[in-house]
């Protein structure tokens, strides 16, 4: 039997089966929290910390997407401080690494670029730390550059749990965290890569992108509608 | 009443947002009816006046005398205003920044040529460490983003400024 939970974002009363995760209460009740690795029919990592929300009588703040409803829970989702630190991670993601938008393939088509316009961010006020960092076109048909990758990990859960090939993981630590293909070999000499696509379609960003497309084509713009998601997404839990 | 004055300012930039200045059209001559522009790329004096109210920065901070000029500027200006993408996070200039000026200047001036190699040392001004934003280096009143910012962004701002108001810079951003 599912168990109903009644609680309360931003003051309105809400209710959430055993499982739902704050995140998708909201989204039912077109209650808008910003995100950016989360996407629909993959599992949740709230790697990005851009969908903190506070829970009354708690003093950390908690990611939506992984954390689970419960009964009489008071969940706020708009306060300055969240609205702040939102800004500041946006900027951190833009400066961890070189993001150029206007060189590149992701112009106008990337979820930070959207996320920056809509959270009215209009300069950084962290240093500038320009940090070396590489490319990866050893793939006959796609490229990474690491320059534009914000560690949101969704090729990583794509390939391993829609296409089963698990080629991407996650290397290193703090600034120096990279996401890598088969334990850190170049992509091109992957023997587990089906060269499926799926990572470059589910990138938000302007890291995997198809090769031969030039920026002014916007390679991200025929980005197509992720059918394979679509389909975890309506499929009943299993519990 | 003496008109508002107005300058814009021209440093490691491409002069696409002076471009885009230019494709006001139309109405560049109306906001030549409500200010003097006094300083700028596009008019004749070579010094920049004691005084200005409103400036336009467009291009990161890259060299001495880019430092030497925003230093001066900001002395002298009212409400200075980050002008476009290379002003902001220093953007195409900014490229440069992870190579580092050495191996910059090696890849530019010895690898690639046959003709008298070497980096200019008179001259041309010595180049920054890293290409800034101009808020690393002096106060900034107000950003407007863009690659460049539209004719319809930068005329609807200066249009507020003029009139006292804080621009509203919806619906602008990094790239387009
Ligand atoms: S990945 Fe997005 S935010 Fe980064 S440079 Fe490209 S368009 Fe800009
Ligand atoms: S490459 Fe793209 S999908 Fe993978 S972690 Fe980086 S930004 Fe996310």
């Amino acid at each position: 039997m599912t168990t109903v939970h009644t609680f309360r974002i931003n003051g309105s009363d809400v209710a959430g089966t055993d499982g739902q995760s704050i995140l998708a209460v909201a989204t039912e009740n077109g209650i808008d929290i910003p995100t950016m690795c989360h996407l629909d029919g993959l599992s949740d990592t709230g790697s990005c910390r851009l969908c903190v929300v506070e829970v009354a009588g708690s003093s950390k703040l908690t990611p939506a997407c992984t954390t689970l409803v419960s009964e009489g829970m008071d969940v706020s989702t708009t306060s300055e401080q969240l609205c702040g630190y939102r800004r500041t991670i946006i900027e951190m993601l833009f400066l961890e690494r070189n993001h150029i938008c206007a060189v590149c393939v992701a112009n106008n088509h990337c979820d930070l670029q959207n996320l920056a316009e809509e959270l009215k961010l209009d300069h950084f006020e962290l240093p500038v730390i320009a940090p070396k960092v590489g490319i990866d076109a050893s793939h006959a048909l796609f490229a990474i550059d690491h320059n534009r990758c914000i560690m949101c990990v969704r090729c990583v859960r794509v390939c391993d749990e829609v296409e089963g090939a698990h080629t991407w993981d996650v290397m290193g630590s703090g600034i120096g965290v990279r996401v890598v293909t088969d334990m850190g070999t170049p992509w091109g000499e992957s023997t587990s890569c089906t060269s499926c696509g799926k990572c470059v379609q589910v990138c938000p960003t302007g890291a995997l992108f198809e090769k031969g497309r030039s920026i002014g084509e916007g390679s991200k713009e025929r980005r197509p509608f992720l059918p394979y998601l679509k389909n975890q997404a309506q499929e009943p839990e299993l519990t | 009443m003496t008109k508002p004055t107005l300058a814009t300012v021209w440093l490691d930039g491409c002069s696409g947002c002076h471009m885009s200045f230019i494709d006001m059209d139309e109405r560049l001559l109306e906001i030549a009816e409500r200010a003097d522009i006094v300083y700028s790329p596009l008019v004749d004096t070579k010094v920049y006046p004691d005084h200005v109210d409103l400036c336009l920065v467009e291009g990161a901070v890259s060299s001495e005398d880019d430092l030497r000029k925003i230093k001066l500027i900001r002395e002298r200006t009212g409400t200075l205003i980050s002008f476009g993408d290379c002003a902001i996070t220093a953007n195409v200039p900014g490229m440069r920044n992870p190579i580092g000026v050495q191996p910059l200047l090696e890849r530019a001036y010895l690898e690639n040529v046959t003709l008298n190699p070497g980096a200019p040392t008179e001259v041309v001004p010595a180049l920054l460490p890293m290409a800034l934003p101009v808020h690393r280096v002096v106060k900034v009143d107000v950003f407007l983003p863009g690659c460049p910012p539209s004719a319809d962004l930068i005329h609807q701002s200066l249009v507020d400024l003029l009139e006292g108001r804080t621009p509203d810079t919806r619906g602008a951003r990094f790239g387009r």
